[in-house]
């Protein structure tokens, strides 16, 4: 019997001790969320036996924007703007599924310059939605200097992001098709620069951070999800790689030139918060290193876009693409009934997969690993909700 | 022309000041006046410099300065102004506001923060006092289930009781508030009312975040308060007293922390731990618990917990360095007089201090560099905020109870080794003459 078994059996004998009224008034119910600094828009219910946490009831949806039924109102190019609502500060990858899904589906390849500089911007948004995401957990934890520093360093991706496609977020860059306009000149030199800067200041967050007794006192042992039960929840991206599954969609089922980019897929066998904590970080290194292959092997010049009516019509017929996100596996499935709009399209997330991992993390650890274990599961509440 | 009422007439206005100020006078003469003199009549009235300091005497003074230094020499030797503004509350209210101005640059340039570092015109300085009148001005909301009394009075109690510890932090020879004989054991006695205050006020606002927080704050406190006491052990035994200032005498030839550093080291980490302060601050963790026990205070509520812990802070850096950075020991950099050759002919204030014997050198000097120790600490604790996250409630307690308790006893045994060997403490080789 596998330790997720156990785990729920135990947290099945604990709701049941809750039936009982002398237990009942042993146990204290908090209500963290949707107001309280440690969730954002979203809120799990616990009942606290003195400082162990006995269950977890997770309360989703506070952020719902129904973008699914939004994209069978729109055509294929005006869906791309309120796709990437959900996550702001990925919005390169929440877009890049969607539209290799309705390349598939017209059946179309994008230009070699134009696959070149979707995956530098996707690279570019997974730096910046993991720096992020590295500030809400050091402040998490209570490091006020790790959550200024990747907020402060963010700045250098964000104005290369600006440079390359004119916003800082929602860049709306990737179309189907293609990008939306070619690489401004000097740029190349410019993102070298910024990504050897960003590097040194990547050492010194191992530093001050991941090499701090403290931080890891409180994360190594923490939050334990074993190999099978990663499995068996679906869990992905970091979170999976952290119980030591070298899954990245980037090599297992490449999209574009990835099959052209030497990379190695990160992963630990530890299984615990501070893998989960640490896989992120050794991500934006390696996208670092992916940035330079990408503009080391880039065409000169050529076209970044194929030409595509305004309102194209899909053929009758289904797609599924998936990208490697920032929070793991971003999965589209088209379903086109001949018109110029979607008739349905399924959005499957990586936070929403890794959030099923939650209340068998949490039942039976602490009040005061909740954050450790909460944040590192590398989790969007907007775009669970979608 | 928006901003005047139309109804406005200018001689209306001039007549409701005029009035206003008839109104306080009359006020003044009727009421107040007669009151001093009252009191006057029955309180005996201080002697200075052979006289009777009576109210005319002291407007005589306004005309001539030279006679307003005997009753400054009066003021400052009086028990009310050493409890309220010199060694006492002032003196840490003012350093408190400091350790905060300085808490705020420093962590700005430790942290990329913009706008500590550049926002106001004199270094930002108007932020604090923006932030204070923010304090103040905000409307204080009682939960509907407090218990209101306990409510409104521990914030004031907290206060209260860090000022107390002040009291009986000693600045320079002579210069302490409270000199109490078994100075150490009042201050941790003093420190003990801290977890019941703030579990009464956890208690009070009636809330489970704010519970949560007060049962942590008291198992921390107590966790640290053995280790606390225990790493102040050494100092005591080789000055053969309890009192801070004989304590602080007592290390005229070398700094204590030369022969204990660990107890040092133990004694910085229960104070950490005292106040608070990251890593310790598991009370207000507010990714957990949202803002620990002080979730339901707002305005000058917050405003006092917050002046009480900065009071508290200086008066721990003060008793760390009374105990073990030498007190008020340091090289002489003031000279023996403020201005040599100054004659009586010449009446401007700075002259006059000279020449009274308002200036002691020795007292100037050891006051600043009390200070300077105090501020070196107060920096060393302010810096672990900017490095270190917060620990777990475990850790802590295992901390507390098992690792620091057991290193206060090695340089307890360092000591009673070194004074049985007769090489230190009182009537050793190296010792206080």
């Amino acid at each position: 019997m596998s330790s997720l078994d156990e785990k729920i059996e135990e947290a099945k004998k604990l709701s049941m001790h809750i039936v009982k009224e002398s237990e009942e008034e042993k146990l204290m119910t908090l209500s963290v969320g949707p107001q309280h600094p440690g969730t954002g828009h979203f809120r799990f219910i616990i009942k606290l036996d003195g400082d162990y946490i006995v269950n977890v009831d997770l309360d989703l949806g506070y952020v719902h924007r129904g973008e699914e039924k939004m994209c069978e109102y729109r055509n294929y190019f005006t869906n791309i703007p309120h796709l990437e609502r959900p996550v702001i500060h990925d919005s390169a990858n929440i877009t890049y599924s969607y539209s290799l899904a309705v390349e598939d589906l017209i059946g179309i390849t994008v230009p070699r310059r134009g696959q070149f500089l979707r995956a530098l911007t996707s690279e570019l948004d997974r730096i910046n939605y993991t720096l992020y995401w590295l500030a809400i957990y050091g402040i998490f934890l209570g490091h006020s200097t790790m959550f200024m520093w990747p907020a402060a360093d963010r700045e250098l991706v964000l104005d290369l992001l600006e440079r390359l496609t004119g916003h800082r977020i929602t860049h709306a860059f990737n179309i189907p098709g293609g990008v939306r306009n070619d690489m401004p000149n000097n740029f190349k030199e410019k993102c070298l620069s910024q990504i050897n800067y960003l590097e040194k200041r990547l050492k010194e967050y191992e530093h001050i951070f991941y090499n701090n007794p403290l931080f890891r006192q409180r994360t190594e042992g923490v939050g334990v999800l074993s190999k099978e039960d990663a499995i068996k929840l679906g869990v992905t991206g970091s979170v999976l790689r952290a119980s030591g599954v070298p899954y990245d969609i980037r090599k297992v089922e490449p999209y574009d030139i990835y099959n052209e980019i030497d990379f190695n897929v990160q992963y630990m066998k530890t299984c615990d918060s501070f893998a989960r904590a640490y896989i992120p970080f050794l991500d934006v290194r390696e996208s670092c290193h992916i940035i330079r292959e990408l503009l080391d092997k880039m065409p000169e010049s050529g076209d970044v876009r194929e030409k595509l009516l305004s309102n194209i019509k899909g053929p009758p017929g289904e797609s599924f693409k998936r990208v490697e996100s920032g929070r793991g596996a971003l999965s589209y499935h088209l379903v086109s009934d001949g018109t110029s709009r979607p008739y349905r399209v399924k959005i499957s997330t990586g936070s929403f997969r890794n959030i099923i991992a939650l209340p068998f993390l949490l039942v039976g650890s602490k009040l005061g690993d909740m954050p450790a274990i909460y944040w590192s599961l590398n989790y969007w509440p907007i775009e669970a909700d979608r | 022309m928006g901003a005047l009422n139309s109804e406005f007439r200018f001689g209306n206005f001039v007549g409701s000041i005029v009035q206003l100020v008839l109104f306080i006078l009359a006020f003044v003469t009727l009421l107040v006046l007669p009151i001093i003199f009252f009191v006057l009549f029955f309180v005996p009235l201080p002697v200075v410099d052979g006289q009777v300091l009576t109210p005319y005497l002291f407007f005589s003074m306004m005309v001539d300065p030279s006679r307003t230094i005997p009753v400054m020499q009066f003021l400052i030797h009086t028990d009310l102004f050493r409890a309220a503004v010199f060694p006492g509350f002032a003196f840490a209210a003012l350093i408190a506001a400091s350790t905060i101005f300085i808490e705020r640059k420093l962590l700005a340039k430790m942290q990329l923060r913009v706008g500590p570092l550049y926002a106001g015109k004199i270094e930002g300085i108007f932020q604090l006092l923006a932030d204070g009148l923010k304090l103040i001005s905000k409307e204080i909301i009682v939960p509907s289930g407090a218990d209101k009394v306990i409510f409104w009075l521990a914030p004031i109690m907290f206060v209260s009781t860090s000022a107390a510890v002040v009291a009986l932090i000693p600045v320079a020879p002579g210069w302490v508030a409270a000199d109490v004989d078994v100075g150490l054991i009042a201050v941790f006695a003093i420190l003990g009312f801290f977890p019941l205050i703030i579990l009464l006020f956890s208690w009070a606002s009636n809330s489970k975040y704010p519970f949560i927080g007060g049962l942590r704050a008291l198992h921390q406190m107590v966790a640290f308060e053995i280790p606390f006491l225990l790493s102040a052990l050494p100092a005591v035994i080789f000055a053969g007293s309890l009192n801070l200032s004989n304590i602080a005498l007592s290390q005229n030839i070398f700094w204590n922390i030369l022969v204990m550093p660990v107890n040092a080291f133990v004694f910085f980490i229960s104070s950490l731990a005292e106040l608070e302060r990251v890593p310790f601050d598991l009370p207000e963790a507010e990714s957990e618990i949202v803002a620990g026990w002080l979730t339901e205070t707002s305005g000058m509520i917050f405003g006092l917990i917050q002046l009480g812990n900065y009071l508290k802070l200086y008066a721990l850096a003060g008793l760390f360095v009374i105990l073990f950075l030498g007190g008020w020991y340091g090289p002489q950099i003031f000279p023996p007089e403020l201005i040599p050759g100054a004659s009586t002919s010449d009446v401007s204030l700075l002259r006059l201090v000279a020449l009274e014997g308002l200036y002691n050198p020795v007292t100037i000097n050891s006051i600043f560099w009390f200070t300077v120790k105090t501020f070196v600490v107060i920096l060393l604790m302010l810096i672990t905020r900017g490095i270190n996250p917060r620990i777990r409630i475990d850790i802590l307690l295992h901390t507390g109870w098992y690792k620091l308790i057991v290193l206060t006893f090695i340089n307890l045994f360092v000591v009673l080794t070194l004074i049985y060997g007769g090489i230190l403490g009182p009537g050793g080789l190296i010792s206080v003459k």
